[in-house]
């Protein structure tokens, strides 16, 4: 059915959305024209901000209160916009359905799974309780959940987020809808689920004809997926075309910027000859959950086992794994954060199972940098209070003049406007603000830096600029780095010894040339497939299925 | 879950005793006994008054006395009260207030979540604005102003209701209005809250998105979100309401449990107060434990095993 493909079922004509804040109205989206023919998958791709979200939530009536939308939205005919709430309830969840890029947070964590996918069917379909339980399994076996049965009594939080991915898609599909609109419904899964989920929608596309319209900020993903492309930038639709057009022969400068952001270049090896700074052996990290007072037993997590790793100077040790590889507690395990087992050297001496006292000489020399910008800056502090509060403890001695020499120094290094120092953390951009967390840890002189995730929580283009500072600094200052990152193509770029780690232990290790290219163990050729060659993995996919 | 309630009352027996010990010691550091008037006894009559009630014994022999007394269930004699028990001035005051204060809880739960609910979905709107304003005012005013206005009102002026006194259905009112006043407010502001955040959560996005009829997605998907926050409030106020308001029996002269703590503390009338401790105790952590057990009944990501 519905295999028209020139049939236009979702027409966006001129749409404005525009918010009123505290700050004024502000344009989200400033006229922008978009289709979708029958059973096609078009891609809307673009940086965080520019409206691409926004587009769709107006058209399906879910802008925030603020919010406001002009323009025109037709579904086969029929305008949206404006649509009595009862009328568009006709559309939105049987005709027109969404996924969403949270899955830990889009399902109620109260209800079963079976009552989430009956509640659209019964409303919809106007099915009988028991015909609605039915059809909810079938569902769940078309997405491919294990155990269906059990997992229709399963909560939210008992779920992975791979497979609460898979429940949002069987409730997307329970009333045979003609258009699926993804909201980057694979941005926060591992690489390796984000291949099945995408493989997945494109196995049920085929089997069910629907059209997909895919909002996402990553390029590797629409290459591999979509058949059109429209490239957004702050509220407009600045390029458009087939996915091979635009990919091929770009015509629009932002188009090519977002072509070039893919990270780049690599990092030589260092010699043999250099020091080492740290030197690690047999690290484990052990979690015990304690039982209740009278609830008797707790258990333990083996998050890090037996790990080991040797830092020289001016070398950058990446360690990749997905979630819950135990990379980022073994991070913090080398810089005596958290408790743990094994030994860490660092420069001779021997710092495991050092307390706070007993590391606090040693920490302006190992420096730390967090994932999120926005949580580890302290929001009542001006920047300049943030990046000098280490010289407070390792220099007391420093003037109050000369701290603020430093601090100016250190924001010129990260490619900040000294002028800038007495602001505060949230008038910065992410990528702003990773930069004063760089320039927090670097203005102590250090000379190993653990960077957890730095750049995970910014857009493409952002992270180029990360990358390239922290190339800088390292240079400038014979800087060692353990870049912590479930981001392969950062990891790629930056680092010259590669750490593979899956359920706390070391898959594979080696340069990074030879990890990334010629991987050994099945767990890494996988990785490595899935993040830098999506669409083999899809094709592969498809010709089993087949 | 059981084997959870049973292991909690358990555990809840450690905290009674550290709460009964320090009372207990705490009272007796307070200057003055219970036999002090602004005319002297007697000394001979003092040293009587004191053997029959063993205050002549130290202070840790008349610890493991009322202890022993306790065990057996036996919370001793007013010291104040003559010709009465602990036991019997609590047993005939507790009803009263625990009639009382559940009445005005029921009621505070009722309109507090409903004004609440619907100030939540007319947010920023004059209906919100006014549940705010009042509930602000409910917050603020406190009972010893409501409960004589109340009465000269509704008692003296209107002659519509008893100003005072327990002896007609017609007596529970205005003390429960008086009550229930300030609860309404901070349950409204509560569940408005709540509410609010519980309508911008991804999953109630997700519901509308699914075509869901508004009254399903407010009732079924942000309601009961909602809810948690309000039910970890009513533990500790449910035990407070019941256990009576001193203020609220002086007032409208009624008798309840309320007063005893008070009177009890200020005549130093020792097995009294001690009595009231217990119960007040005794609520809080079975209401606690209720609380707990709501919750994990509502929540299904909290689990006690």
């Amino acid at each position: 059915m519905k295999q028209d493909k020139s049939e236009r079922i979702f027409d966006i004509r001129d749409i404005r959305v525009t918010f009123d804040t505290p700050d004024g109205a502000v344009e989200a989206v400033r006229g922008v024209d978009m289709h979708v023919n029958a059973g096609e998958t078009v891609a809307v791709v673009g940086e965080s901000g520019s409206g691409k979200s926004q587009i769709m939530m107006a058209a399906m009536g879910l802008l925030a209160n603020n919010g406001a939308v002009s323009g025109s939205v037709t579904y086969r005919g029929q305008e949206l916009i404006g649509l009595p709430r009862g009328k568009l309830n006709k559309i939105r969840g049987a005709r027109i359905t969404m996924i969403f890029q949270e899955p830990m947070t889009s399902l109620d964590p109260l209800y079963t799974i079976e009552r989430q996918i009956c509640e659209p069917i019964r409303v919809h379909g106007g099915l009988s309780p028991s015909a609605a339980r039915r059809k909810a399994l079938e569902l769940l076996k078309l997405v491919h959940i294990p155990d269906p049965e059990r997992r229709l009594k399963s909560y939210p939080h008992e779920l992975s987020g791979g497979q609460r991915q898979r429940v949002m898609i069987a409730m997307a599909l329970a009333n045979d809808p003609d258009l699926l609109i993804a909201d980057e419904p694979t941005t926060a899964l591992d690489v390796t689920i984000q291949a099945e989920i995408l493989g997945l929608l494109a196995e049920l596309q085929k089997k069910l004809g629907m059209a997909i319209l895919f909002i996402t900020h990553d390029l590797g993903i629409v290459e591999a997926f979509a058949d059109r492309v429209y490239v957004m930038q702050k509220g407009l639709v600045v390029e458009t075309g087939g996915t091979a057009d635009i990919f091929e022969r770009p015509s629009e400068d932002y188009t090519k910027m977002l072509l070039a952001a893919e990270p780049e270049g690599h990092k030589p090896p260092v010699g043999a000859d250099r020091p080492i700074l740290l030197d690690a052996d047999g690290v484990s990290v052990t979690f015990h959950m304690k039982g209740g007072f009278f609830s008797g037993q707790g258990f333990e997590v083996k998050a890090v086992q037996n790990v080991g790793l040797r830092l020289r100077a001016g070398q950058t040790i990446g360690i990749v794994g997905e979630s819950g590889s135990g990379k980022s507690t073994l991070g913090r395990a080398l810089l005596q954060l958290l408790p743990s087992e094994g030994r860490v050297v660092y420069q001779g001496t021997p710092i495991q199972g050092f307390d706070r006292a007993a590391m606090r000489p040693y920490r302006r020399n190992l420096q730390m940098v967090f994932q999120d910008p926005y949580g580890s800056l302290s929001p009542r502090m001006t920047v300049g209070e943030i990046i000098t509060e280490g010289l407070l403890v390792h220099e007391p001695s420093l003037s109050g003049r000369e701290r603020e020499k430093r601090a100016i120094k250190a924001l010129e290094e990260v490619g900040l406007d000294p002028g800038t120092r007495n602001r505060f953390p949230h008038e910065f951009s992410g990528g702003q603000r990773q930069r004063i967390a760089i320039a927090r840890a670097v203005i102590l002189k250090p000379t190993v830096i653990v960077l957890d995730e730095p750049t995970s929580a910014l857009d493409r283009s952002v992270q180029k600029q990360i990358i390239a500072l922290l190339r800088d600094i390292q240079e400038a200052y014979d800087l060692s780095f353990v870049f912590i990152s479930h981001d392969l193509a950062v990891v790629k770029a930056l680092s010259d010894y590669a750490i593979v780690m899956k359920s706390g232990r070391v898959v594979e290790e080696g340069p990074t040339g030879e990890v990334f290219d010629n991987p050994q163990s099945d767990y890494t050729k996988d990785l490595m497939e899935a993040a830098f060659n999506l669409k083999r993995v899809l094709n592969r996919q498809a010709v089993a299925r087949a | 879950m059981l084997g959870y309630a049973v292991r909690r009352l358990l555990g809840a027996i450690p905290t009674l005793f550290l709460v009964i010990t320090f009372s207990f010691f705490l009272m007796r550091v307070a200057p003055g006994g219970p036999f002090d008037r602004e005319r002297t006894l007697e000394a001979k009559v003092l040293e009587n008054l004191n053997r029959v009630f063993h205050l002549d014994r130290p202070i840790w022999e008349q610890y493991f006395y009322y202890l022993g007394n306790l065990a057996r269930g036996d919370l001793g004699p007013s010291f104040i009260y003559r010709d009465f028990s602990v036991q019997q001035l609590l047993g005939n005051g507790l009803p009263v207030s625990i009639q009382l204060g559940g009445t005005a809880l029921l009621i505070a739960l009722l309109i507090g979540s409903l004004l609440g609910t619907i100030a939540a979905l007319r947010q920023n709107s004059w209906v919100d604005y006014s549940v705010i304003a009042t509930a602000t005012f409910g917050i603020t005013v406190p009972n010893f102003v409501v409960a004589p206005l109340l009465s000269l009102i509704f008692g003296v002026w209107l002659s519509l209701l008893p100003a005072g006194g327990w002896n007609s259905p017609g007596s529970m009112v205005l003390p429960v209005v008086t009550l229930a006043l300030p609860q309404i407010a901070i349950i409204a502001r509560l569940i408005r809250g709540s509410t609010i955040e519980a309508l911008r959560s991804d999953h109630v996005r997700t519901a509308r998105a699914y075509g869901l009829p508004t009254r399903m997605v407010v009732v079924v998907h942000a309601l009961r979100a909602a809810c948690l926050p309000v039910i970890s409030y009513l533990g500790p106020a449910a035990a407070a309401l019941l256990t009576g308001s001193v203020v609220v029996e002086t007032i409208f002269g009624l008798p309840g449990i309320g007063r005893y703590f008070v009177q009890g503390a200020l005549n130093r009338d020792y097995t009294l107060v001690m009595g009231t401790v217990i119960i007040i105790a005794v609520f809080v952590v079975v209401f606690n434990l209720i609380v707990d057990l709501l919750y994990a009944a509502l929540d299904p990501r909290v689990r006690y095993d």
